[in-house]
């Protein structure tokens, strides 16, 4: 069967240099070159972003809603794991 | 020129740039809300507020160089058919040369339009970057960037509904056909060009051609459209002489302001 509908692509946007790109949404369009192209339309109209990468949705494997427990569940009391105790020096920005 | 005002040239050349911008702008914000995907319905949205920016900027900087007062708002309201100086190609519905109040909108009609004038544009803003006008120079290079965004957008599309199926081939080399006989006004140079342009102003856009034809080549080729040949059809909106179609635009345009004189939000 044809298919009448265009796949799915998720969307990200670096919002200035040095940061790093981050989900803003998602869009339909008919390839990769055409979704960059749409994500500037739907994304970066109010000077969102100076980069844009998309990726097909289908591409995307998450995990089981269902394994949360045994998934995150373990972390929650493990605050030793944190980098809570450093200091951080006042150069380094966006830690 | 004579003190801070312009010379009649100047201004109506200013006038013919601001009203290609206002009309086609105008034109394409009738797809607002029914843009065939929610995507290409933003794209447009944005491309037609890029045009209306333009014209904002132009038809201001008109009414300073006349300085009798005009603002934007006078001149894109209160002006009348024949006062408009935008090539007849703007005004076309989107649906295409069919009569007026056609309804609904053809998108072959709107990407061939959007690519021809917006190709268009970019030989023209590259030159006019240099003009002698400050103020002209400063819209034209702020204008480019959008321009070159305008062509990508409808270049991209003309290849994909020209090297698509049979159908949407066919629909844009008649869209192509159509729209064709309205660019050759785009480049008709007349005296008022030439005025303008001895004085380092504005350019002659018989100059402009052979640029724009260079630019439209490849996409052509990638969307397997030949370029039609020329029917010897001259269109005459920037002389003031308008289509049936220009009506009825401003009519819808002009509406607001001419029953709420001076309404601002």
């Amino acid at each position: 069967m044809a298919q009448t509908e265009w796949p799915l692509w998720e969307v990200f946007i670096r919002s200035k240099q040095g940061l790093e790109h981050k989900h803003c949404g998602s869009l339909h369009a008919a390839d990769a070159k055409q979704a960059v192209q749409m994500a500037r339309d739907v994304y970066t109209r109010r000077q969102e972003g100076v980069s844009i990468w998309v990726v097909p949705s289908s591409a995307i494997t998450a995990s089981d809603p269902d394994d949360k427990a045994e998934l995150f569940d373990p972390a929650v009391d493990k605050i030793y794991r944190h980098p809570t105790f450093y200091e951080l020096p006042d150069e380094v920005k966006h830690m | 020129m004579s003190g801070e005002h312009g010379s009649a040239e100047h201004i109506e050349y200013v006038l013919r740039l601001a009203d290609n911008a206002l009309v086609l702008g105008q034109r394409l914000a009738e797809w607002c809300g029914h843009g065939p995907a929610l995507e290409e319905d933003i794209a447009l949205t944005n491309i037609a507020l890029d045009l209306i920016g333009q014209a904002r900027l132009l038809l201001d900087h008109a009414g300073r160089l006349e300085g009798k007062g005009r603002g934007e708002d006078e001149l894109a309201f209160l002006r009348e058919v024949p006062d408009f100086r935008n090539a007849t190609l703007a005004e076309l519905p989107n649906s295409g040369v069919a009569s007026a109040g056609a309804a609904g909108g053809d998108y072959a009609v709107t990407i061939v339009r959007n690519l021809l004038f917006s190709a268009y544009q970019v030989e023209l803003w590259q030159a006019l970057a240099k003009s002698a006008d400050p103020e002209l120079a400063a819209i034209a290079a702020k204008s480019l960037k959008e321009a070159r965004y305008h062509v990508r957008h409808a270049a991209d599309w003309t290849i994909r509904l020209g090297d698509g199926t049979e159908e949407s081939h066919t629909r844009i080399e008649r869209a192509l056909a159509a729209l064709w006989p309205y660019t050759h006004e785009l480049f008709a140079t007349d005296p008022l060009e030439q005025a303008v342009a001895r004085h380092g102003i504005g350019v002659e856009s018989a100059g402009l051609r052979a640029g724009w034809l260079e630019a439209l080549a490849p996409t052509a080729a990638e969307a397997t459209l030949a370029l039609p040949p020329d029917t010897g059809f001259r269109s005459t909106g920037k002389l003031g002489r308008h289509s049936e179609h220009l009506g009825f635009l401003l009519a819808e345009m002009q509406s607001l302001h001419r029953q709420h004189p001076g309404a601002m939000w």
